[in-house]
């Protein structure tokens, strides 16, 4: 086998190019990788000179010589440090990025709902997922979906037929703990046909606290008038680094929410958004993050509304404390032809130090007439009168900052549409805003 | 006996001097009224005495219940008794009045050495409560003043004061916003709470709301000082001659 040596040596993420083996897969499937492979070469990763990263630099993830996680045995007690580990009946476990079928819980799921590996779905029923997989996320100017695209190992699928109604489904990402760097590159697709209906939360979080990068991509597909709730929760430890693409398709009618929480990781970039190619379809996306010392997240959301009578609401909110950095950048495309387009963006952001800093910006581009796109942006400390008000009536001035703070982020939190998810995310948020005031 | 003792209190807002030397002795179970002209002083002192941390005291004191007032952080005012109703209360958008009466009623009396009240209990306590200010019982779940009409949010300040059962109450122009029915069902809480055991003082800078509320004694505050006091006989004159003739008075 003959490689060209220029890629190799320097290149990053060469440790991990290297390391693939060439698994017998799908003719579709390697040209799809092949193609990002060549994109990701062609793009690198991204400069300082690069629009769409220009507050968040990646480029020390270049020096880091990661490596593949070995593949061993998932440990029983692996789960135990995640934050949540039990909310849902259904429960999918990836340990490294792979499927750990002894820590899942599958039994009971209703006819015509699927939740499975995605390296098994490619050998048993590939034809259910090229359709899909790839055609959902781009990867051209986005060189982390490339990488993941080119080099996934596994990830999970969850398809739920036209007309069911699936329970909520937890898909846990655990990184376990390495003596050196690790990348992981879970891969999720989320397929709802016709009329389906199907909650997914996926959250992210770290055994020890060794450096490590996710590179995680979910694609969702939603049917006519199917909806899908996907809540996504990032609570890796803070030598991580976390780099995700989510990415949706709603057809005709079709509802898709999206609600994305993050504390986690030394960085964290998030580009999330969805594609409306049918009339009438909706999206909502929710966000809230927190962030403290000298970490940095980011989250990029978009929204392209490709047909008539879209709507999209989009709010995020963030709270900040140490000398932490966060940036929001909100696009929405309107396509010519899109009229009765109606989307409402709002960021708030939430100070709590003097070190703190927000970069948010909308970014509309509007090619229709008739439309209504309203945007808002916010950056605040907490309200003194406020303050004041709630300590006059007994409340340590701890309590009355605590009930500001949770009512700032309940706005979003609330939204959450599974009761027990909601519960322990809010629990968990609260415990680690709690430790990042007290020090 | 008296509850609190205001002595040569002096107070400055980001170094303009507001107060100015007021002294003035509220006795238990008394209702005194504070009046002054715009910019006396009035709701100065009555955030001072609440433990505002904008206003900084430059020099006098303050003994309440046989406490220093003025060592004590708001909250721990409020835990010994003390009670502001706010000129303007403040909207806080996402948390339920009935959260954040029921979070201040157990801060209260944990103080006061009693167990806290359970869910329960606590409705049972506050629908007797919101009796007293003729308030319906969906406002126990609407935001904390958010999206309140200006009497409602004065009636919801008398509500707190029902609930918190302090043992001084200061109303910082209570009466300002009110039309005239209004006004009486802000009053009528207000007297229904008239107690040998609890203080009030009343700022205003009409004599309206006075004949609503009877006081004690009357206090005129013009530049940072009380300059003159008497019975309820004060306010009446004040409604005739105006405030000009007081200043004209402090001038000579």
């Amino acid at each position: 086998m003959t490689r060209s040596a220029a890629v190799r040596t320097d290149a990053p993420f060469a440790g991990l190019w290297d390391a693939r083996p060439a698994p017998r897969e799908p003719l579709w499937l390697s040209k799809l990788r092949r193609q990002a492979r060549t994109t990701f070469e062609a793009e690198g990763l991204p400069a300082a000179g690069n629009e769409d990263w220009r507050q968040t630099s990646v480029q020390p993830l270049a020096s880091i010589p990661f490596e593949p996680p070995p593949a061993v045995e998932a440990e029983a007690g692996i789960l135990d440090g995640h934050p949540w580990p039990d909310v849902t009946a259904i429960r999918i476990a990836l340990v490294d990025g792979r499927v750990a079928p002894a820590l899942s819980r599958r039994d009971g799921l209703a006819p015509g709902v699927r939740v499975e590996s995605l390296a098994e779905a490619i050998t048993s029923s590939g034809a259910a997922i090229e359709p899909h997989l790839g055609r959902v996320a781009s990867v051209k100017g986005h060189p982390f979906a490339a990488l993941n695209t080119a080099l996934f190992e596994d990830g999970v699928v969850v398809s739920v037929a036209a007309g069911a109604v699936a329970p909520p489904i937890h898909v846990l990402h655990q990184t376990s703990a390495h003596r050196r760097p690790v990348a992981l590159l879970p891969r999720v697709l989320i397929v709802a046909e016709a009329g389906a209906r199907v909650t997914v939360v996926e959250s992210f979080a770290s055994t020890g606290d060794q450096l490590a990068l996710t590179s995680a991509v979910t694609e969702i597909v939603v049917g006519e008038n199917a909806q899908v709730d996907h809540v996504k929760v990032q609570a890796e430890s803070d030598a991580a680094w976390h780099v995700a693409a989510i990415a949706g398709r709603v057809a005709r009618h079709g509802r898709l929410a999206s609600h994305n929480v993050s504390w986690g990781a030394k960085l964290a970039r998030n580009d999330i958004g969805a594609v409306l190619e049918g009339e009438g379809a909706s999206c909502h996306l929710y966000g809230l993050y927190l962030v403290d010392g000298a970490r940095h997240v980011d989250n990029h959301t978009w929204l392209d509304h490709a047909k008539a009578h879209c709507p999209s609401w989009e709010m995020y909110k963030g709270i900040l404390a140490g000398a932490s950095r966060a940036v929001f950048n909100g696009r929405i495309i309107v396509r010519e032809g899109a009229q009765k387009t109606d989307a409402k963006q709002s960021n708030k952001n939430l100070i709590l130090s003097d070190g703190g800093v927000v970069y948010t910006r909308p970014q509309l581009e509007i090619y229709a007439n008739d439309v209504r796109c309203t945007h808002g942006a916010t950056i605040g400390r907490l309200d003194e009168a406020a303050l004041f008000y709630l300590r006059s009536r007994g409340l340590s001035a701890r309590a009355a900052r605590d009930l500001l703070i949770h009512a700032f982020a309940d706005d979003v939190l609330a939204k959450i549409p599974h009761e027990g998810t909601r519960a322990a995310v809010g629990a968990a948020l609260f415990a680690r805003l709690a430790r990042d005031l007290e020090g | 006996m008296s509850l609190l003792e205001i002595k040569n209190l002096h107070a400055s807002v980001g170094g303009n001097a507001i107060l100015k030397g007021v002294d003035l002795t509220v006795a238990a179970g008394e209702v005194h009224a504070i009046m002054g002209p715009n910019g006396s002083g009035k709701s100065t002192l009555a955030q001072v005495l609440a433990g505002r941390e904008s206003y900084e005291v430059t020099e006098g004191s303050v003994t309440y219940d046989g406490h220093d007032l003025l060592d004590l952080d708001p909250e721990d005012r409020a835990r010994a008794g003390v009670f502001l109703a706010f000129q303007y209360p403040v909207e806080i958008p996402g948390v339920s009045n009935v959260y954040f009466l029921r979070a201040a009623l157990n801060a209260v009396r944990s103080q006061r050495g009693e167990d806290e009240l359970d869910p329960i209990d606590f409705l049972a306590y506050v629908r007797e409560k919101l009796k007293v200010v003729e308030m319906d019982e969906s406002f126990l779940q609407r935001s904390v003043n958010e999206g309140f009409s200006g009497g409602e949010k004065k009636r919801n300040e008398i509500f707190q004061m029902a609930v918190l059962d302090p043992k001084l109450a200061i109303l910082d122009e209570t009466d300002s916003g009110l039309d005239i029915d209004a006004l009486k069902i802000v009053a009528a809480g207000v007297n229904a709470m008239r107690d040998p055991k609890r203080s009030m003082i009343v700022v205003t800078h009409y004599q309206r709301l006075l004949e609503y509320i009877v006081p004690d004694r009357v206090h005129v505050l013009a530049d940072g000082k009380i300059v003159r006091s008497g019975d309820k006989s004060l306010a009446l004159e004040l409604e005739k001659k105006g405030y000009a003739w007081l200043e004209e008075g402090v001038a000579r």
